[in-house]
Order: structure tokens, then C-alpha cells, then sequence
């Protein structure tokens, strides 16, 4: 009876220890934003958060510069999308795009070495322009998304060439006569590691599939929706969520996903951040890909594109709100054209 | 004397095996002579066998492997023949109904559904033929048909999920996915499509006699257990001759709760219990799309939706607004 014991209670003791391993700590926090009763709360580790400030710190603006009195075209060649800007602005913007994108590569990334500053010889020059025009699209026609904060080439790349956070198309081919995975039932990594669909980037921030899946009406009439469609609109929402560290009671009240009048004000942000992304992708960064080497292309031959994750990185206000780009003026300025990319065609 | 308080069973009944009552003549006879298993005593009934497949049992073990092959061998195509894949990834793998383009195709290409619908075809008629058979059987063992009556409620739903709903919806793309975490992403799809099923009442009901079922088989459990010591799992002679468990047992629920159920009654609860769960919710599943879109706007139609206070200032559809699109 006695060994009976000691093996039972050896049994409870791993099997409580087992339990205690699965605990947090600290642990998590539970911040109510809706009314109490809906479940309306963001769930947060503290230890996370304080990872991710350190890994979201925006950097420190360069000191502001005498201006020149020229505008850069005057004094640059081949100035195409800053050239109404003084000459000495472009300059010290140059310094921090160098600091923000290749600080390791330095000038030499784009202004081939040897070659005048003007020359278009490096497919990086031309991509930075466009990408020029994209921050600057962004930040004076998507306020609605990125509001006074904006973007600058920062948000994205980190210090890094390439950011973190692109995505490619996947093949949809299906070979065989079995096997057919219907583009799912796979680990997503872009749909937080569930088997739903895999490639909700290509569905929604490419092509403009139909998000909207939950009928508006309580008896059937014309919604035709179906429970694979909404299955592409379950991926897409995980990304975001899983894009922007939060729950999805960040945006909706779980009891009605559909209804707006019950959702947060963070979700017409949303609303308007898919356009965006949609926007940049097609009008941007799709029409890049005859001018990026072929290394730098997907399996399928398309340009990197990016969706909520490429600015976000984890955190809902990218950077934890910092406006890196209300120092930097010129990255705000409207832009006329959309047509693709200029230079060097 | 035996002691019952303990996780496994302390008694363990040895003879010579048991063969069951006469059976009618037949062209299938009972195979072995049953043997007896230790471990097996531990959890149940020590003797093992003889089995009695008979012709339903042969052809519904035949169907049902057909269709664990189809599902099986087409999960390892979809990770292109990977052994250490097919395992690394089988919780996310499955085999996929029709594209809902396809509505109800009646053959479908193979690598588009086709599959699915033979695997589903045979899985089916598997399910249907073991139904056959344990009827069969309860009838030559001339005992009633409860439990098939009580495995029809589940078969009831599945037929619904997989069968009659589709075919009511137009389309088989409406289905389940045979897989485990797809069929999992299925059923909050599902619930996301139609505005959330927690406003389904057939739902609720479901909901009820699930966790109901449990809570009656703990409590019918624990009180049997707990009168074991005075012969208390003499259920059966108890319904008629009440020993002293049964009036303690029904003694102890009068005490706690004023009202309780009788040795036999208790049965009638939980196979109504059980039974209602599927069949509810079967009902509520073939209402879904059918005789209702969005289960959160019917609730609020009918007044069963309460609505809350507003903390955010009431958000207008962005989509509404001039230039917006869905």
C-alpha cells in the first residue's frame, strides 16, 4: 500500500509539474476595451511586449540641415521624384535612407561605384525611386490608414535591403490525379500556422477577391457565400491579427463579425489598410518585377509584395506610433503619377 | 471482499469462456472460443471473443477501409509520397469536397472532389452496414434496439453535415472536409458564414444535452461507484427489488436535491440525453443556410440578441462611403 502510494503521488507530481510549465509568467494581461459581458479584450504578455518595444524602437531623426537655397534638380542630374526639395534636404534624406535601408552596403547599393550619382546602372536605384513614390503616395493619399504618422522607408526595411515581412504567389498548379490540397490543409504561415487557407495575400491583397462573406440578412436571399469562400476571409483576418499582435476583438465584436455598428474604430483603420495594401501592391510593387534580377523574384516570377506584417511587424501602430516621417517633409509631398515605375525604362 | 474504490477494476471473473446464447442457423458462425486478457480486465470484461462479423460486418469493414485508403493515400499525395511529411503534417492534411463551383456534380473529376465523393460514398455505406449489424445483432441476442436507435442519432448528423445539407445548399462544396484540423476550420467557417451559431437554438439544445450528457454520466457514475460497497451495481435487480444502495443512493440525491431518478429512469436520461444531442443539432445544422442566412440577425428579429451600450462611437461601413467597395 505504501509503494502504492509513493508511485501515485509521484504520478500527481509530474503531472502537476507538466501543468506548471504550461503557465505563463508573467502573466498575461487582460485589458478590457468593449462594454463588459462581450469578451472584448486585448490579452498581452508583458515580457512580449517589452521584446517587441525593443525590436519596434524607430530611429533617431538626423539632425535638421542648413538649407541650400537650390532645389535639387539644379544641383543633382537625374533627379526625378525630389527634385522640387532643396538640394542640401535631398542630401541628408540620402544619408538616413542609406542608414534605413542598407547600412552596411552603404551609397554603393544603389550609386554604382565608379559611375556618376546620376547613373541609373544598379536595378536598386530604380527600385528605391519608385519606392520613393510609394512613401510618398502613401503618406499624402492613404491617411486614412497611416493618419499624420506616415511612413518612411524605415517602416518597412528596418535596416535591412529587403524587409522581413514579403511575400511571394504560391503555385495553385494541381498535378495528378490525387492529392489536390485546394490551396489549403497545410501549415500557413501566413495564416498563423493553421491548416486554412495558405496564400490569403495572393486572394486579397493582389487580386480584389470578395472579403465579405457573412450574409447581411437573417433569412437566405441573394448571399451565395460560401464555407470554403469564408475560409480564404478566416485566413486573411488571422494574418491581420497575427500581423498586429492583437486579438480580434481589436476590430470586431465576435458575437457579430459583420456589424459595423458593433465594431471598433480600428477597423475601418483596417478597412482602409487592406485598400492600401491591395493599392501598393498592384500599382507599385507588381510592375517592379522586369526590373529586379531574378534572384530577387518568387517561384512564380513576381516582385516581393507586402501585406500587413511588412509595416506592422507584430505591433498595432508600426513602430508604437512613432512619426519618423513628420521630420522628413519631402516624403509627404503629393505625387501625380501612378503609371509605373520612371526612369531607366 | 472487493474492493471498489479504485480507478480500475479490482474484480476480475474467470471461467471458461463464455460462447453467448444459441444463434439461429446461419451461413456465418461465431469465430474463436474467446480468450482471456489481463489488462483488458483492468478497463472491462476480461474474455475476448468469439467475434460475430456475419456478412454486414465483413462488407462494412471492407467499405469503411476503402475509405481510409482514398482519405489516407490522397493525404500522402498532397505531400508529394513524403513519408516523414505525411506524419509531420497529418493534423493538417485532408481530403476536400468539390470546389463550390462544381454545385452537385454527379461525377466529379477525381482530383476535384471525386475522391472525396467515393471516399464519402464508402464511408457511408460502411457506417450504414455496422448500423444493420448492430440492429442484427441486438435482435439475435433478442435484446432492444436502443442501441441502434441510439447510433441512427449519430449517423442522423453526420448524414446531415455531409449529405443532406449539401444537397439542400445546392453544392457539395458545402461539406466537410475529411481531415483534422480542416474539418476543425470547417466548423468556425461555418459558424462565421452564418453569423455565428451560438444564435442557432437547435444549437443551444445541442449544446444542453452535451454538457448535460456528461454531467448525468458523472453523477449516474460516481453514485453507482459510490454504493458499489452495498451491491449497488446490481442496477438491474435494484429496478424491481430496491436493496439498500438503491435507497441510499436515491436517499443522497433527495437530500442534495430534493428530487431523484430511479434505477431504471436514470438510463432513460442518459440515452434521451445523449440521443438529443446529435438530433438537435442536426436540426440545427440543416436550418443553416437553408431556412436561415445569419443566426445573430435572427436572434435579434426574434428578440433573443440583447444589445449592449455603446463604448466606441457606432462605426459606419467605410464600404458605404463614397469610392468604398466591399
Amino acid at each position: 500500500m505504501k509503494f502504492r502510494f509513493a508511485v501515485t503521488l509521484a504520478i500527481f507530481a509530474v503531472v502537476a509539474i507538466a501543468l506548471a510549465l504550461t503557465l505563463q509568467h508573467p502573466p498575461a494581461e487582460s485589458i478590457q476595451r468593449g462594454y463588459r459581458g462581450l469578451g472584448m479584450v486585448q490579452i498581452r504578455n508583458p515580457d512580449t511586449v517589452r521584446a517587441k518595444q525593443i525590436s519596434n524602437r524607430a530611429p533617431e531623426p538626423s539632425s535638421k540641415i542648413d538649407p541650400s537655397g537650390q532645389p535639387a534638380s539644379a544641383v543633382y542630374q537625374n533627379v526625378q521624384v525630389l527634385k522640387d526639395i532643396d538640394s542640401n534636404e535631398l542630401l541628408r534624406l540620402m544619408n538616413d535612407i542609406t542608414a534605413w535601408v542598407a547600412p552596411k552596403q552603404g551609397c554603393a547599393y544603389c550609386h554604382a561605384e565608379g559611375e556618376e550619382l546620376s547613373s541609373d546602372k544598379l536595378y536598386t536605384k530604380v527600385v528605391a525611386r519608385r519606392m520613393l513614390e510609394m512613401v510618398r503616395h502613401i503618406n499624402a493619399e492613404w491617411k486614412n490608414h497611416v493618419g499624420n504618422t506616415g511612413v518612411t522607408c524605415y517602416t518597412c526595411h528596418r535596416g535591412q535591403p529587403v524587409p522581413t515581412y514579403v511575400w511571394f504567389r504560391d503555385s495553385t498548379d494541381v498535378h495528378g490525379m490525387l492529392g489536390n490540397r485546394a490551396g489549403k490543409n497545410a501549415p500557413a504561415p501566413m495564416a498563423g500556422m493553421t491548416a486554412l487557407p495558405s496564400d490569403p495575400m495572393m486572394a486579397f491583397f493582389d487580386d480584389a477577391d470578395q472579403i465579405r462573406v457573412v450574409s447581411t440578412t437573417a433569412l437566405p436571399g441573394s448571399d451565395r457565400s460560401s464555407i470554403k469562400q469564408t475560409e480564404w476571409t478566416y485566413a486573411l483576418m488571422i494574418h491581420m491579427s497575427e500581423a498586429l499582435g492583437v486579438n480580434c476583438t481589436f476590430c470586431h465584436n465576435t458575437r457579430s463579425f459583420f456589424a459595423w455598428d458593433q465594431s471598433t474604430p480600428q477597423r475601418v483603420t483596417a478597412y482602409y489598410g487592406i485598400r492600401m495594401v491591395r493599392d501598393l501592391n498592384q500599382n507599385y510593387l507588381k510592375g517592379l518585377s522586369a526590373k529586379f534580377p531574378h534572384e530577387r523574384l518568387g517561384l512564380m516570377g513576381d516582385a516581393p509584395k507586402v501585406d500587413c506584417a511588412t509595416c506592422h511587424q507584430g505591433v498595432s501602430k508600426p513602430l508604437f506610433g512613432a512619426s519618423l516621417a513628420s521630420e522628413y517633409p519631402e516624403l509627404s509631398g503629393a505625387v501625380a503619377s501612378t503609371a509605373g515605375p520612371s526612369g531607366a525604362r | 471482499m472487493a474492493e471498489y474504490q479504485n480507478i480500475f477494476t479490482q474484480v476480475q471473473v474467470r471461467a471458461a469462456p463464455y460462447p453467448g446464447v444459441p444463434l439461429e442457423r446461419g451461413p456465418w458462425v461465431r469465430s474463436g472460443e474467446g480468450r482471456f486478457s489481463y489488462l483488458l480486465g483492468k478497463i472491462g470484461d476480461a474474455q475476448v471473443g468469439p467475434i460475430y462479423l456475419g456478412w454486414t460486418g465483413v462488407t462494412s469493414l471492407l467499405c469503411g477501409f476503402l475509405a481510409f485508403e482514398i482519405i489516407g493515400l490522397n493525404m500522402w499525395a498532397s505531400v508529394n509520397w513524403d513519408p516523414v511529411q505525411f506524419v509531420r503534417q497529418l493534423p493538417w492534411l485532408a481530403l476536400e469536397p468539390p470546389p463550390p463551383a462544381a454545385g452537385l456534380c454527379m461525377i466529379c473529376p477525381l482530383n476535384e472532389g471525386g475522391w472525396w465523393q467515393i471516399a464519402g460514398f464508402f464511408l457511408t455505406l460502411s457506417i450504414l452496414l455496422w448500423w444493420v449489424r448492430v440492429y442484427r445483432r441486438a435482435s439475435a441476442l433478442g435484446m432492444g434496439s436502443h442501441i441502434a436507435w441510439a447510433f441512427a442519432s449519430a449517423i442522423w448528423l453526420y448524414l446531415v453535415l455531409g449529405f443532406i445539407r449539401p444537397l439542400l445548399m445546392g453544392s457539395w462544396g458545402e461539406a466537410v472536409p475529411f481531415g483534422i484540423f480542416p474539418h476543425l476550420d470547417w466548423t468556425a467557417a461555418f459558424s462565421i458564414r452564418y453569423g455565428n451559431l451560438f444564435y442557432n437554438p437547435f444549437h443551444m439544445l445541442s449544446i444542453a444535452f452535451l454538457y448535460g450528457s456528461t454531467l448525468l454520466f458523472a453523477m449516474h457514475g460516481a453514485t453507482i461507484l459510490a454504493v458499489s460497497r452495498l451491491g449497488g451495481e446490481r442496477e438491474i435487480e435494484q429496478i424491481v427489488d430496491r436493496g439498500t444502495a438503491a435507497e441510499r443512493a436515491a436517499l443522497f440525491w433527495r437530500w442534495t436535491m430534493g428530487f431523484n431518478a430511479t434505477v431504471e429512469s436514470i438510463h432513460r436520461w442518459a440515452w434521451w440525453f445523449a440521443v438529443l444531442c446529435p438530433l438537435t443539432g442536426g436540426i440545427g445544422i440543416l436550418l443553416t443556410g437553408t431556412a436561415v442566412d445569419n443566426w445573430y440577425l435572427w436572434a435579434v428579429k426574434h428578440g433573443v440578441a440583447p444589445s449592449y451600450p455603446h463604448v466606441f462611437p457606432p462605426m459606419v461601413d467605410p464600404a458605404a462611403a463614397p469610392g468604398g467597395s466591399s
